[in-house]
Formats: structure tokens, sequence, C-alpha cells
């Protein structure tokens, strides 16, 4: 890790809360997100999708489709080439099945129309003969031996005989000798959880324009959390170069870690290629809730020690998430993120990975991490009502801190978790009373965050301005944030820089907007293009005054002579040098590339009160504060607003989200009706407070803050509610329902 | 498809006696157009009804009120007298949906939805509402305690079409009250719900009680026996249990995604004691 | 299908066009208008991303027909500002971050400005009401709620 990246200074302009460059666009109407593209003579593409949860698909007879007026192509699984690497294949088949549909909602075939009408009763035309077979969606149903088998053949080796072949997956992380541990303790709580699939509930639906040419190149516009990552992605099922794919990724309307991959793209690819036209494909809610990334659903088991003046002797975990019908990547962080947030002599996490007859499973904002935190969180929550003790003097007790050896390996530098419970404990929520029948509930959260693959250009105008490119589709205003470290570091006001999101043929490779990487990273990677541009401006500089390169510094936006032996110059300014580039040596840029290490981890702390209406079971949140560690908040306007959006995606996922199946297997809730995410009149305002700890991985200590805030709520407001009723809940969502059963009420 | 704006009843009426395929009317449309587009129904003839005269209108009528069958959820709400006079039919109407559904959906709509948990329902048979129909054979009066036959299904013949419905003047000491449990605040489907009408007699007793429960049956379910155990008292904790009781005996819910029976079952009764204490209260009862 | 003739009022000017008896005035809007302002999240009215005013009346356009604005005054995001100069609740947007991914934002500013011309002072209770069918997945409605009574006070006057 890089580590010395950061040195402390006095920021002018970040930290400051400007206007984002697209907001006058995103306020008219006028930006352009994935649905809103037209080509010249466009098709309308549709996906007919299978209605069984598991059904072998015996024969696909497209001919009365293709035979409709206004049909130009329909395709199906066989139209695609089989791909040799297993991911690959695994998210084509996802796209579209082959032999077999895996899920409800799972894509059998598509067809490009004229229009809407015509691409609808070409749907209708397409005879499929399906054997439908027995499925699986529960998770600890799907690992018993005799299950349902989703695909076979895809255990890997470390996983013990004795389960159904759905099992994958095995990890184990942690340290110390456990039973040691759970000797030392006074008392030991051991208790099961469960938690719902949810929705990452991104307001656009998945929405693309391709256009393909018979000379093998192709465009294509979508919304989607990476276009780089989506290039290579259909470049390798289109069998195509990537330098022969054009993505350009559209404003996107959320995403949340669900546009991190692709659903309709490749098959937007075929269709075109196919017929020869442009096709577009936007998904109905339904394609999105049936079809899409839900997170996994998670089963698990959480033991705990703790003495009597509550020090915690050992933690075990045992998490068994399901990512729907093809393997699943975010077990691994589930296991890691458990018991993140302690000091601990003991502690191991067990984590397995599931198939069932679902969607495959999508990153969703920390991936794996709130599930494995709220049932870390609801025993040492009881063990502490249990044991007398107050749940922030007790996490303060055991919080990790610099030097901790973490539960998942590395030994954490400088964070900032004790400043932020510290600051919890401080505020006023923490004290404030409560009445009878409210509850407090209180939770740590955790996220690795990422820096990755990363590239920027910064182009100095001849007008003094500067445009900035960079890769990363801008999700919630890092466009302005960029703009505001390219504007410090230059010493040029942030009005005259404008950042731009490049397509995939006018920038290396970036990795995709996920991780909470976008700040740092593209940040990181900015501030050193900055510096790049700066250097070669001072050599203009010096080459104008005559003098040696070295003895030109760059002081408030201008190059100066570094010292009286320098030579006395007046300054040059950016615009100054610039306007006469021309004549020094051409036009000047800055760049920079990297694979981003030093990503910081960021803590957070969730308060929480609530109130249950012992009748209905509903509960009410009244006050909800967030407190997290940003490292540096670049703008704090937007650094709040992810804070706030995490907890409440947290808040909709602990109260009422979830994924409901039928006994036939089949989604029954794919609607905004029924898939319940927070409306405005269930929230309480989202009082937040931020930290800032500075992370030594980055010039400006920035850490990401994307991804902390979902990973406490689940937790928090368990808590909560247990304190309200005086019943420990242990299964989410919480939903009146639930609670009213639990607590006796039916 | 095709698409008819009926300049009158008789028009609109005619046209659907005449379609031979599949027909569906279309006022507010915030049911018809969900079920065009999910392709659950695909009819042949679409017949917009809210040209025709008076049909957007709200009258005084013999001391209560006509309320045309194309009047919005959001109108009803802006009628202060209608309001004022039946406040659980108003708070039930409006509670269908979002502010931008309530500029659209109506009563009559959401009766002939014939969902059991269309939340105009439970209040417009608590009040004793009549709909007036017209039809292929002229116009006729029906209780809408009448209009729903089942999930999905009404009463009315082919042609027919609801143009207004009335709401009876009220009695002095009377009002009424609609409560529904859903597991947001707002955008939900009734889980269960009540509408309560009470008449009380100088002595504030209750002289008149009409529960009727919505979500818990294949319609709305008139609980007669709930309505007893309220008469002669003033609403005291032993005659709201009896009646919460008699609640819970006439459901008949069904489990779904939206609630289980014992729930729905629970809900009934403690939603109908809500409920019958603010119309109670509305009504100048005092406890 | 046999197309239909319908002549309107959008934003202030007057249109026509030929429009599927089952077309929705989303769909017309977006795909025949080029007016992409309005959004479709769910095409079944739960998530009013697609909100504007036909009358007056705030509607979701995935809920009406595109016949249905025969001889109507319908509004959209695109007639909100005044030309160069944005509305008092467009411009409270931007300066008080009550955007992130702005997919929702055209539907809750059409919401808004419906609310406050009937009723200018709302408390905060009523405005969460208000926009209780409008979905924001990103903000958790925090600064929308502050954005919109910021703008609120600045065209009482306050």
């Amino acid at each position: 890790m890089s580590l010395d990246e950061y040195t402390r200074r006095e920021f002018k302009q970040v930290g400051t809360r400007v206007r984002r460059p697209d907001g006058v666009d995103k306020v008219t109407g006028r930006a352009m997100y994935g649905a809103d593209a037209t080509a010249p003579g466009m098709l309308t593409g549709r996906i007919l999708r299978c209605p069984h949860a598991h059904a072998r698909i015996k024969s696909i007879d497209v001919s009365a489709a293709l035979a409709l007026k206004g049909v130009k192509a329909v395709i199906t699984g066989d139209d695609f080439a089989v791909p040799e690497d297993d991911f690959i294949r695994d998210v084509q088949e996802n796209c579209m099945a082959r032999g077999k549909a895996l899920y409800d909602g799972h894509a059998v075939a598509a067809v490009a129309a004229t229009d809407a009408a015509a691409a609808k009763a070409a749907l209708k035309a397409i005879k499929i003969d399906y054997e439908v077979l027995p499925h699986v969606t529960d998770v600890d149903e799907a690992m018993k031996p005799g299950a349902p088998v989703v695909q076979a053949g895809r255990v890997q080796e470390n996983v013990p005989k004795g389960y159904s072949e759905n099992v994958t997956a095995h990890f184990e992380f942690g340290h110390g000798d456990m039973e040691a541990g759970f000797a030392k303790a006074d008392k030991i709580i051991e208790r099961s959880f469960k938690t719902a699939a949810t929705h990452q509930g991104y307001i656009e639906p998945h929405a693309c324009l391709a256009s393909v040419t018979s000379d093998g190149k192709a465009d294509l516009w979508c919304c989607t959390q990476g276009q780089f990552y989506v290039r290579t992605l259909c470049s390798s099922i289109m069998g195509m170069e990537a330098s022969q794919l054009r993505v350009t990724a559209s404003e996107i309307g959320g995403g949340f870690g669900g546009k991190t991959t692709v659903f309709i793209e490749p098959v937007a690819l075929m269709l075109s290629k196919k017929a020869g036209r442009p096709v577009k494909i936007v998904m109905s809610r339904d394609e999105v809730f049936r079809a899409t990334g839900p997170t996994v659903s998670s089963s698990s088991d959480v033991k705990i020690g703790m003495t009597k003046d509550g020090r915690i002797t050992a933690g075990e975990a045992t998490l068994r998430y399901q990512g729907g019908a093809f393997p699943c990547g975010t077990t691994e962080f589930g296991c890691s993120a458990a018991f993140a947030a302690y000091d601990l002599e003991a502690v191991r996490t067990y984590g397995w990975s599931v198939l069932t007859n679902r969607p495959k499973e999508a990153a969703y904002r920390a991936p794996g991490a709130p599930m494995a935190v709220y049932a870390v969180e609801s025993v040492v929550d009881e063990l502490c009502l249990e044991l007398g003790l107050d749940p922030l003097e007790t996490r303060l007790k055991n919080a990790a801190r610099k030097g901790t050896k973490s539960s998942y390996g590395p030994t954490f530098p400088d964070i900032g978790l004790v400043a932020t419970l510290e600051a919890a404990k401080a505020h006023p929520h923490y004290k404030a009373p409560l009445k009878p029948g409210q509850g407090r509930g209180l939770s740590c959260g955790f996220w690795f965050n990422f820096g990755g693959n990363t590239c920027v250009s910064l182009n100095v105008n001849t007008d003094g301005t500067v445009g900035i490119t960079e890769g990363n589709p801008d999700i919630g205003g890092s466009r302005a944030s960029i703009s505001l470290m390219a504007a410090e570091e230059l010493g040029i006001p942030y009005e005259r820089i404008r950042t731009i999101v490049a397509d995939t043929s006018s920038l290396g490779y970036n990795d995709v907007t996920d991780g909470s990487r976008v700040t740092f990273a593209v940040g990181l990677a900015t501030i050193k293009a900055a510096r790049d541009a700066i250097k070669k401006m001072s050599a203009r500089a010096a080459k104008i005054w005559g003098i040696d390169p070295e003895a030109v510094e760059w002081k408030d936006g201008a190059a100066v002579p570094a010292g009286p032996n320098a030579g006395k110059f007046p300054p040059m300014s950016l615009a100054e040098i610039a306007a006469v580039s021309a004549e020094t040596g051409g036009p000047i840029a800055g760049h920079y590339e990297v694979n981003a290490d030093g990503a910081g981890v960021s803590f957070g702390v969730h308060l929480c009160d609530v109130e249950v209406d012992r009748e209905t079971g509903a509960t009410k949140v009244l006050r909800y504060t967030v407190f997290q560690d940003a490292g540096k908040a670049v703008h704090p306007d937007y650094v709040e607003g992810q804070m706030q959006g995490g907890a409440v995606q947290g808040i909709g996922w602990a109260l009422n989200e979830e994924y409901i199946y039928g006994p036939d297997g089949r989604l029954q809730n794919p609607t905004f009706l029924d898939y319940r995410v927070p409306v405005a009149s269930d929230l309480p305002m989202i009082e937040t407070v931020i930290l800032e700890i500075p992370n030594p991985g980055h010039p400006y200590g920035v850490r990401g803050v994307g991804e902390t805030g979902i990973v406490p709520p689940l937790a928090a407001l368990s808590n909560a509610v247990s304190h309200a009723t005086g019943v420990r809940m242990t299964e989410l969502p919480m939903s009146p329902p639930r609670v009213l059963k639990a607590i006796g009420g039916t | 498809m095709r698409y008819l704006a009926a300049k009158t009843a008789a028009e609109a009426a005619g046209a659907l006696a005449a379609e031979k395929g599949l027909t569906r009317i279309l006022a507010g449309g915030t049911d018809v157009l969900v079920q065009l587009r999910s392709g659950m129904v695909e009819p042949d003839l679409i017949v917009d009804i809210k040209k025709i005269p008076g049909i957007r209108g709200i009258v005084a009528e013999s001391g209560g009120f006509r309320i045309g069958a194309a009047v919005s959820g959001a109108e009803i709400g802006e009628h202060a007298a209608l309001c004022a006079a039946w406040p659980g039919v108003a708070e039930g109407v409006q509670l269908i949906g979002s502010t931008q559904v309530q500029g659209r959906c109506t009563m009559v709509g959401n009766l002939c939805n014939a969902s059991p948990a269309g939340d105009a329902v439970p209040s417009l048979v608590a009040a004793n509402a009549v709909a007036r129909i017209a039809g292929p054979d002229g116009e006729r009066d029906c209780p809408v305690a009448d209009i729903p036959a089942g999930p999905g299904k009404t009463t009315l013949k082919k042609g027919e079409i609801i143009t207004s419905i009335f709401l009876p003047a009220r009695p002095d000491r009377a009002s009424d009250a609609y409560l529904r449990f859903i597991p947001r605040t707002e955008m939900d489907i009734a889980v269960a719900s009540a509408g309560v009408s009470l008449e009380l007699n100088a002595d504030g007793t209750v002289k008149a009680a009409r529960i009727v429960l919505g979500a818990v049956a294949p319609t709305v379910v008139v609980a007669d026996d709930a309505g007893k155990a309220l008469v002669g008292t003033n609403l005291d904790d032993g005659a709201l249990a009896a009646m919460a009781k008699a609640c819970e005996a006439v459901c008949n819910p069904i489990d779904d995604k939206r609630g289980t029976i014992e729930y729905r079952t629970k809900m009934a009764g403690t939603l109908a004691k809500r409920a019958a204490l603010i119309a109670y209260a509305r009504a100048g009862g005092s406890k | 299908m046999t197309k239909l003739h319908v002549s309107t009022t959008i934003n202030g000017d007057p249109f026509e066009f030929l429009c599927a008896p089952d077309e929705t005035l989303l769909d017309v809007l977006r795909n025949r208008l080029g007016l992409t302002g309005a959004k479709e999240g769910c095409g079944t009215g739960d998530c009013g991303a697609c909100s504007v005013t036909v009358n007056g009346r705030l509607v979701c356009s995935c809920l009406v027909l595109g016949a249905e604005a025969e001889g109507a005054e319908v509004t959209t995001i695109e007639g909100m500002a005044d030309g160069d100069e944005l509305h008092p609740l467009q411009r409270h947007f931007i300066d008080g971050a009550a955007l992130q991914c702005g997919v929702c934002t055209p539907g809750i500013l059409v919401a808004a400005k419906a609310l406050l011309e009937k009723n200018p002072d709302p408390s905060d209770e009523e405005l969460r009401y208000w926009l209780a069918g409008n979905l924001c997945r990103c903000t958790g409605y925090d600064k929308i709620i502050r954005a919109v009574q910021a703008a609120a006070a600045e065209m009482r006057g306050a």
C-alpha cells in the first residue's frame, strides 16, 4: 500500500459546496439518460422471459415471429458462441439462457422490430416448449443434499462433502484460539438470523442503444457504472476486438452496484448485428426486478463471548449467502466485513456460497457486508443488554484502531472508528430521552473501499481554462468533486474547469464506478495529472525566462521563480502560460495512469430512534443520525448525500423491502407497488456528522464514502425495534406482520 | 384497440353494448392503464366517459350529494361541504395512490375495479351510497354494496356504466371514518381496512353503526354484528372489544405478499376500533 | 391499430401528433415529441418520474392516454424554466444538492411546483406526503425536502 501520499494542507476550494456542473441539465430535463437516445432507422428490441423458476428449454420456434410484418431479427441463446471463460459464460447465459432457464424472468429470446407494437406481437408469436423442473429459492433448502440442482459442476474443491451441489464455495477467515477465547467469556450468546434479498431499486431501468455495422464496428450507448467493463464483457461475448466497440455511458439514473455488469447490452448488439440496424432496448420495471441484480439473501449464525466489563473474548460467524443461479462473489466480502469493527484476539468467519433459482446477484452498495454486520451487531447489542453495559462504551472498548490486526487479515493504518464512536457519544441524540414504546438502536458499519485502474487527461486550454477527461460515470456529483480537486491543485477557480466522462475510445481503461473508488482513485489521478501539467507549465515558464525548469515552482495558480537565486521574474499565471503555449512547444496537457492502491477503509456509526405500534407491528423511524469518516469531504453536500442515501436504503432493507417468492418459485412482487422502497413520508430528516480522519493513501486524505452508509442501518433498526418491543428481532425485513407475530400480537 | 370519447352516457352504453370484443371504461385510468401496460387485458374498445356532461361534477341533492363518476379523488378532497358531511368517504377515496394518482382516480373506478382492497369502497358501503347506472335499457339505481361480485368482478351487465354515486343526507349527530393499514405511510394497497359510519343519540350513545371491512374477504364485508355491538354504548372498552371480535369473526382473508390470514384478521378488528373512535368523536360524541 | 390525431398544448405551445389508441401520454411526449424530460421509472404510477400536469392537475403521464390530451393544457419539466432563468425550485435543487443521479428530479420538480401553487407554505409533513408518489433512491429525501422549503420561502418573499 502506498501510505505516504497524504500531506496536510489548508484547502482553499476542496471542502466547499460548489454547484455541480451537470445541475442545470438535470433540473431542466435536458440530461440524456439511457432511454433518451435515438438513432436513425432505430428498431425496438424486446426480450422474452421464462415464466418458470426452473425449466429445460426443449425447443424454441421463432418462425411465426419472423414472419410478422416489421420484425427484423429474432435471437435466442444459440445465436451466441459459448464463451470459454467460466465467468464470461455466466454473464452471457444470464443475459440469455442456453438450454435451461434458471429463474423466473430469465431471458430466453429477443426480437427487434420497427415499433413497440410489432415487437410485442413478435414476442407473443415465439413458441417455446418447456419442461418444468423442480426448483429451490431458499438458501438453507438449497444447501441440503437432494435439493434441486440449479447448475451442476460448479463446486469448488474446498467445499466439504455432504452438501448439495448448489454449495459452490466455502470461505474461512480469522485468527486466534477460539476455544480459549470463549472460555474467557462471562456471557456467550449465539443466535441465528435471516435477511431477505433486496434490490438496488434505481429509478432508471436499464436501457441501451446498440449499432453494429457490417464491417464489424459497433457503438453502444448505455446507462452503466462502467463503460470500459461493458466493453470488456460485450466484446468477449460478441467475439469482437475491444477497439471496434465504442461504449458511451449515458447519464445514469442510479446504480448502487446494480449497473456494474451487463444484462441487455449483448442482446441489443446481437439483434443489431442480425438486423443490420440500430436497436434500442429499454427494460420495464418488471424486467428490472425479475432479471437484474438483487443482492443475496442470507442465513447466518453468530456466536460472541464477552466479559462482564464488556471485552469481547471471541467472535464467530457462519454466513450462508445465495446469489441466485450463478456462483456468487459476495460471500467473501461478508466474511471479511463481519467483525471488521472489532479488535479481537479470537475471531473466525465461515462463508458458504449457494446457488438457487433466483436472478444472478449483482453488487449492491457494500456487497455482502450489511447482512453480516447486522448479525454481529445484533448479538453485540444483546450482550450489552444482558450484561447491563452501555452499547457505545462497549464498542469503544473493543474498537479496531491503528495497529489492530483486522479479522480479515491486514493490519489497520490510521482509521476513524474510535473518532466516529466518540462523535456519536458526544452527540445530543445519544442522550435524548425516549418515551415508552420507543427504542434506540446503534450499530457500527464498515466498508473496505477500493482504488483500481484509473486514468485521467487534463487539458490546459489557451484561454486559461481546463478540461478534464475521466472515465467514470458520474452517479452522484463526482464531476464536481473532480473539478474541485483539480482547481485546488492548479490554483484556478472551480468554474474554469469542466470535467467530462469519456467514451471507451477516448481514454485508457478505467475500472467501474464501484467500491466507493471514484473520489479516491479518480481524484488521486486528477491531482497527479494536474501535477504533471504543472510540471510542464513550469518548464514553459522556465523556457520563457531562460532559467532551469527546476528553478520554477507553482504557487496560487502561477509559475514563480523558486527563490532569489532563480532570477527576478513576475509570476506567470496558468492563463498567461497557456496563451503563449503555441510559441513554447504546443498544447499543454497532464496525464496520469495508475492501478491505485491505498484506498482507506471507512467506518460509520448510526443511531436511530423508533416507535413500534404494538397493535399493528408498524415501525416509525423518529430520528436518525449518521456518523461517518470521509477522510476528507471534497464536496460535503454530496458526502452527506451518500450518507443519507445509504442510510435510507438500509432503513428500507430493515423494515419492508424483500423479494417474495411463491410456492411456484416465481417472484411475486416485481413492482414498486409491492417492492416497498421508502417513500418521503416514511422518513425523518437524516442528520449527518462527517468525520475527517485523513487516509494516508490519498494526497488530500480522501476515503470513499459511498458504501459504508448502508451497512449499519440493518442492525441499528433491529436493535431499536428490539428495545422498543422487548423482543429480540432476528429476521429482516421487520415488516409489520412479522413484528406483530414476534411480539405475540397475532 | 379503438378509443371512443363518448359525448353522452347513452352513446357510451350503446358502444359498450354493441362491441363484440373486450371493453374497458376509462375514467381516471389509474387501474385500466396499468392493466393495459402489463398485457393483463387487451380490450378491443376503450370508452372514455370524461366528456359526458355532468360526469365531472358534485351537486347537492335531497340534502346529500351526487358525485359524478369521473370526479377525481383530488376534486373530492377540495369539496369542503362533502368532506364535512362524509369525512370517512372523502378520506377513503383520498387514500388511493399518490398525489399524481389522486389527480385522476375516481370512486367509481375504484368500485368497478372490484378489488376487495379498494380504499373508496368500505366507506361508501358504510354510508349506504347508491350508484346510478346507465345502460342499454335506461337508467337504474343500485346500492353500492351490491356492485362488487368478487375480485375483479361486478354485477354490472354488459353495456352498463355507473354515471354517479349518491351519498344520502346526514342525520344530526352522525359521522364516519375510514382507516386502512399499509406497511409504508403511502403508496401501498390496503392490507386490511375498515369504514365506520355512526349515528348518535342525544345522550351520546350510539344509535346506529355500520361497519364495513376491506381486504379481508373476496368483497368488502358488512360486519352487522360488529355494528350491533356498538349500539347503545358510548364506545366503552368492552363494546369496542366485542366489536373487534365480531369483525374478526366475519373475516375470510387470503395469505399473500401483502399480509397473512392471521394478520389481516387481527388488523380488521384493530382498524375498526380505531375508526369507530374517530367517527364517534366526529359525530360529537365525547368519552 | 388506426392512429388518432390529437391537438394539444404543451408548455403553452400548440402541438399536433398521431398516436395509437393505447399509447400513453408519456410515450407520446418522449417518443413522438422529443420531450424526454419526463422519465419512465415503472410505467404503473408507482414512482412519479413521469409527472406532468394536465389542465393544472398533477398526474403520472404513464397513466394518461395520449388521446386524452386532446384539447388539454399539458406542462412538463421542459416548461418550468422561463427561458434561461431557472425556476426557484430548480435553482434550489442545484444549490442544495437535492439531486444525485437526477433521474427522479424532473418528476419531483413538477410535483413540488404543483404543491407550492396550491399551498405556498407547506409543513415538512405535508410536503413529504405530497411527494410520497415520487420515489428517489439516491438522496433519502432529506435534501429534497430542504430544497423545496428553501424555494417555497423564497417564493413567499420570506
